[in-house]
């Protein structure tokens, strides 16, 4: 299955970046083979706002099947939601763990956003 | 004329400045104009009778898919990613949209209407002293107030003297209450706090091209920041309202300064007197 998590580095070692819409990189995995590439999300961080909604396209237009993320908004996860790409929140530590995690049928997939929309 | 009362830093004073002004001038014709609609208060002082409310709504795009080819023009153009093609289908974001009207007008398919949701009410009504008071008040949610500010100040009948009860800060509703004013007295408390908000609004003046002075409030007679502030930029300081307990008991209460202590009467008078003034002044430089 192929996957983007949010990450603040661009190796399998790197943490989780908390932030979905913000996050430094996506890193988009083949959960099989553990083969990896990096999507910057450089363009994103720097929106005053619907950040959130970018990255959602961002990585919907990747045709990942899931998203593993710190924390996911109201309106990216109505993005993602209507792109039919599934969302794991409230994962931390590195994006090997958390794919090994997944792999092993530990994660389970979110129901709704699981914080807050804000404004600038 | 247009005097907009501002401040930057919240809580300077910024209502209490402008009701007791508006109070102590009987006959003048002033009208006033709360726009912080984020939180209006300039009713709880003024008590105005007999108020009637009316809905306020911003235009949003609705999408007829039918027509809709995604092309994606309407994504292109969209400053605030409001309207976003996802998987063969446009997805809006209402809360997003700052009722531009691009994603409208680039359509080559006339897929897009406009919708509209509401933004808050805008309420009018008069006290028993004759002085209108319009104010809007924002929908508990709703992030965007510009709109609404703007029509709350589309009431201002430019003939009268108008006094508009502005928000804090400096970012977009602050400047859509400001702009197009005759004259800004800004209320500024001398603290370190007060200081730096103050100079960022008065940042912002300069680039609306809106004449201003300073109104010190809460001046402990000790504190010279604001003074010499002030100096340094050039910017008259019109009055200096003492920092007293008397002061801020009354104000607690929901009543006017100038009703509860002849002090404060004989200064709001002045200050009056003076901003009048220094706005025709401020109006003629143009």
């Amino acid at each position: 299955m192929k996957i983007a998590v949010s990450s603040s580095g661009n190796t399998l070692e790197s943490d989780i970046d908390p932030r979905f819409g913000r996050a430094m990189n996506f890193i988009i995995i083949n959960t099989e083979t553990m083969a990896f590439e990096i999507k910057e999300n450089t363009q994103n961080l720097n929106l005053p706002q619907g950040a959130g909604i970018q990255a959602g396209k961002t990585v919907a237009d990747l045709e990942v099947e899931a998203v593993i993320t710190g924390n996911c908004g109201p309106k990216a996860f109505n993005v993602l939601e209507a792109a039919g790409v599934k969302v794991i929140t409230g994962i931390s530590g590195t994006v090997k763990d958390a794919v090994e995690k997944l792999n092993t049928g530990s994660l389970a997939y979110a129901g709704g956003p699981n914080v807050e929309g804000h404004w600038v | 004329m247009i005097v907009t009362i501002a401040s930057g830093k919240g809580g300077t004073g910024k209502t209490t400045v402008t009701v007791n002004l508006a109070a102590c001038a009987p006959g003048a014709g002033v009208q006033v104009f709360d726009c912080d609609v984020e939180e209006p208060n300039s009713h709880i002082f003024l008590k105005p009778e007999n108020c009637s409310k009316e809905p306020i709504s911003t235009m949003v795009p609705e999408v007829d898919m039918d027509k809709c080819t995604l092309c994606k023009a309407c994504e292109k153009i969209c400053q605030f990613s409001a309207i976003t093609t996802i998987a063969k289908k446009v997805m809006t974001f209402p809360e997003m949209c700052h009722s531009c009207r691009g994603c409208e007008m680039v359509c080559p398919e006339n897929a897009i209407t406009a919708s509209s949701r509401v933004l808050g009410d805008l309420i009018q009504g008069t006290n028993s002293a004759g002085i209108p008071l319009t104010w809007g008040e924002l929908r508990v949610g709703e992030a965007m107030s510009p709109p609404l500010i703007e029509k709350v100040k589309a009431r201002i009948n430019p003939k009268a003297i108008s006094f508009v009860d502005g928000p804090p800060g400096t970012s977009c509703p602050a400047v859509a209450a400001l702009r197009h004013s005759d004259f800004a007295l800004l209320v500024a408390e001398p603290t370190p706090f007060g200081l730096n908000d103050l100079a960022l609004t008065v940042e912002a003046l300069k680039k609306l091209d809106v004449p201003m002075a300073i109104v010190i409030n809460r001046d402990d007679g000790k504190s010279r920041v604001i003074d010499d502030y002030a100096a340094r930029e050039g910017i008259e300081i019109l009055a200096r309202l003492p920092f007293t307990r008397e002061a801020a008991a009354v104000c607690s209460k929901g009543l006017l300064l100038v009703d509860e202590i002849p002090e404060m009467r004989l200064r709001f008078t002045e200050l009056f007197s003076t901003l009048m003034e220094k706005a025709d002044k401020g109006g003629e430089r143009k």
